[in-house]
């Protein structure tokens, strides 16, 4: 008993004296001194869908100005938003563009500005079908709505008359998490269906009327793969780093488009004309013969007004890096690069910032 | 400066003091010398700072559902609408999933993990005890992503291609074994979360019966029983507190589970009888949307769906208590 009363009155002389040390210890007089004197971290929170290239960037740019530092947290759309608009980032980065009700509870304004492209595409699992299916917008909304139940549709057969389809139940499957993925194909779905739009609508979450929710892509493709007739929605780079079987879509022009790095930047240039006005314009089902209809950019958004000068330069120097020498590194990565006509536009659009 | 003079003037040695408070004092200053005080204000502080925790928890869930609060009101709980588009939020669907999901997995964890610790506690050699305790409470270091995964791949596949067919042929005339077999549902994530509470129920309850005094066994195998009776009778309700204590620690566990949960319910939010139908439940609808949710009244109602699950997980561990205070007339007497 006695040993125990000696050590906690050891413990709390100590104690003491920590909070002591704590109270009194000096300020540091100056900063870390392995650090440049012009050292600049800058922080961006965002996105999860562009993270693996806005990484990369990262880190390429600051191999060419080393002083530059962005520090970026890939903690979702909504929350890059929640913490650009609690100013406790430099900037932000969305999947979605954002509305003007949404604008409209900043402090500040904005510019979107757009980085990649990415594309999302139906995969399926129909046990005996091996070829790759052709889908029109009306059988993707038919079958999203659950109108369309059986793979010998007429909707589904019509364009795919070589394949045999059975008569068996279609499983719809699409992401449970809320994604950038699923507000593009809620979108296309939104523009090809008027039923669509009325009843369901695009966010990156909607009220499914049918189907089981897989978490993420890996989620979704696991349970197509795992259930047989079903049918669900995945990522290009998912796709195209998993192998998975995927279909071609009917675009605009009524071809029958398979999504690749080429097909999705035709699309955004489709829309380039538009985007004169305002950047924030949706691409899906864009204009353009071999346009993929299922695709979206992927954006920066960054505050008009930055009062650091330092921060300020480089920034606008970033976006400038990011529109040249950044999209020469995107392919690698498997996103679309920005068509030329989308440069244009951006790199006036730097101007604004000040 | 008003306030330091006051200070000193009340520090003034010789200044008349009641002389209860100066005892009070005198008594209390000894104790802190001694380290007694100290030592109850150490883990006084440790236990307040649990507590003001918790406290601060509901309280910011609260602060921060304000919208859907105001907006949905009572109506919140029962309705069954999740809808982001058109900013309309039920959270009874995501009730209905996590209770559900819950209660099939303590219907298979409970017998399970208690028989199991009777087993290791009383009747298995200790060596082997020990030695079989070790690799199952390894079963509780596993992160719930991996059962998720394994949950996915392979109990999945296993579920729709047999665990559901049998039951269908033998129970099929429950409405809970009817419907389309998807594989994943509500039963794939109970026996997920079995998986995942066994290790709980069984540490905790194989500790409780290894503290069970042999005073007790003695006793019971002297008036002739046999080893199974002083167990059963004897060992296993003398430890009945603690064991029902391990039970608690895992629904909370269920209840408050994401990962794994969400990767094998299907995610859809709809209340079926049939266990074999995909469900959804709170903790993974939050996981699910929180990320991603753009709008205030959207994110506000997620958070809304944290209380919920909070106050769920409180009613649920009441009605437990209420239900063994009722069944044995006892209170908590044996720890």
């Amino acid at each position: 008993m006695k040993t125990l009363t000696a050590s906690v009155r050891g413990l709390a002389a100590i104690a003491a004296m920590v909070l002591l040390g704590l109270c009194f210890s000096p300020q540091p007089s100056s900063p870390a001194p392995a650090a440049p004197a012009n050292r600049l971290q800058i922080n961006a929170a965002g996105a999860t869908f562009p993270y693996p290239i806005y990484s990369k960037w990262f880190d390429e740019y600051h191999k060419v100005h080393p002083n530059i530092e962005i520090n970026y947290q890939s903690i979702g759309s909504g929350g890059g938003i929640q913490q650009l608009k609690a100013g406790t980032v430099d900037f932000g980065a969305s999947d979605m563009p954002l509305n003007d009700e949404m604008l409209s509870q900043f402090a500040f304004k904005l510019i979107h500005f757009p980085t990649v492209l990415g594309a999302v595409m139906p995969t399926y699992n129909i046990p005996g079908v091996i070829q790759e299916l052709k889908f029109t917008p009306q059988a993707l909304a038919g079958i999203y709505l659950g109108k369309i139940t059986k793979w010998n549709d007429p909707a589904i057969t019509g364009p795919n008359p070589s394949v045999n389809l059975p008569g068996n139940d279609i499983m719809v499957v699409h992401r449970s998490d809320g994604s950038g993925t699923t507000f593009v194909w809620t979108d296309y779905l939104s523009k090809v269906s008027p039923d669509w739009k009325r009843t369901v609508g695009s966010n990156t979450s909607v009220r499914w009327p049918v189907g089981l929710g897989g978490k993420g892509n890996e989620g979704v493709s696991g349970i197509v793969k795992e259930i047989p007739n079903s049918i669900g929605y995945v990522e290009l780079i998912y796709a195209v780093q998993n192998h998975l079987p995927y279909g071609e879509v009917q675009n605009s022009s009524g071809r029958f488009i398979k999504a690749s790095l080429a097909t999705v930047t035709a699309a955004a240039a489709g829309a380039a004309t538009e985007m004169q006005h305002d950047v924030r314009i949706s691409i899906t089902n864009a204009r353009g013969q071999d346009a993929y209809p299922i695709c979206s950019f992927t954006y920066l958004l960054i505050p008009t007004k930055i009062s650091d000068p330092a921060k300020r330069q480089a920034i606008t120097e970033f976006l400038h890096w990011m529109l040249a020498d950044g999209q020469n590194m995107v392919e690698a990565l498997d996103y679309g690069r920005l068509p030329k006509p989308v440069v244009t536009i951006e790199m006036k659009a730097i101007s604004q910032i000040d | 400066m008003a306030g330091s003079t006051l200070f000193l003037d009340n520090a003034r040695p010789g200044r008349p003091t009641p002389p209860g408070a100066a005892g009070r004092v005198r008594s209390w200053m000894r104790r802190l010398a001694s380290g007694d005080e100290i030592a109850h204000l150490i883990t006084l502080i440790f236990a307040a700072g649990i507590f003001l925790v918790t406290l601060l928890l509901v309280y910011e869930l609260y602060r921060n559902s304000v919208l859907p609060r105001h907006k949905f009101g009572w109506a919140f709980f029962v309705t069954s609408v999740w809808d982001p588009v058109f900013e309309n939020f039920g959270a009874l669907p995501y009730i209905y999933g996590t209770v559900v999901t819950s209660a099939v997995a303590l219907l298979i964890a409970v017998p399970l993990g208690v028989g199991a610790a009777i087993f290791l506690a009383e009747l298995a050699p200790p060596r082997i005890s020990d030695a079989l305790t070790f690799v199952i409470e390894l079963l509780a270091a596993v992160p719930s992503v991996i059962f998720g995964l394994i949950g996915i791949f392979i109990l999945v596949p296993f579920v729709r291609s047999s665990v559901e067919p049998f039951l269908k042929s033998s129970l099929g005339f429950l409405p809970l074994f009817q419907g389309p077999m998807y594989g994943v549902g509500f039963l794939a994530a109970g026996l997920v979360l079995a998986i995942m509470i066994v290790p709980f129920i069984l540490s905790v309850s194989r500790e409780v019966l290894l503290a069970v005094p042999v005073e007790q066994r003695e006793a019971a195998l002297a008036l002739g029983a046999t080893r199974w009776e002083a167990t059963w009778k004897v060992v296993v309700p003398y430890a009945r507190t603690g064991i029902l204590g391990s039970v608690f620690l895992a629904l909370a566990r269920a209840l408050g589970e994401t990962m794994a949960v969400t990767m094998v319910i299907g995610n859809d939010p709809k209340i079926s009888s049939s266990l074999f139908a995909p469900g959804y439940s709170i903790a993974a609808v939050i996981a699910n949307e929180f990320a991603e949710a753009p709008g205030a009244l959207y994110r506000q109602s997620l958070i809304e769906m944290g209380l919920v699950l909070f106050i769920l997980t409180f009613i649920l561990n009441g009605l437990a208590r209420l239900l063994i205070l009722a069944t044995t007339g006892r209170g908590t007497e044996h720890a």
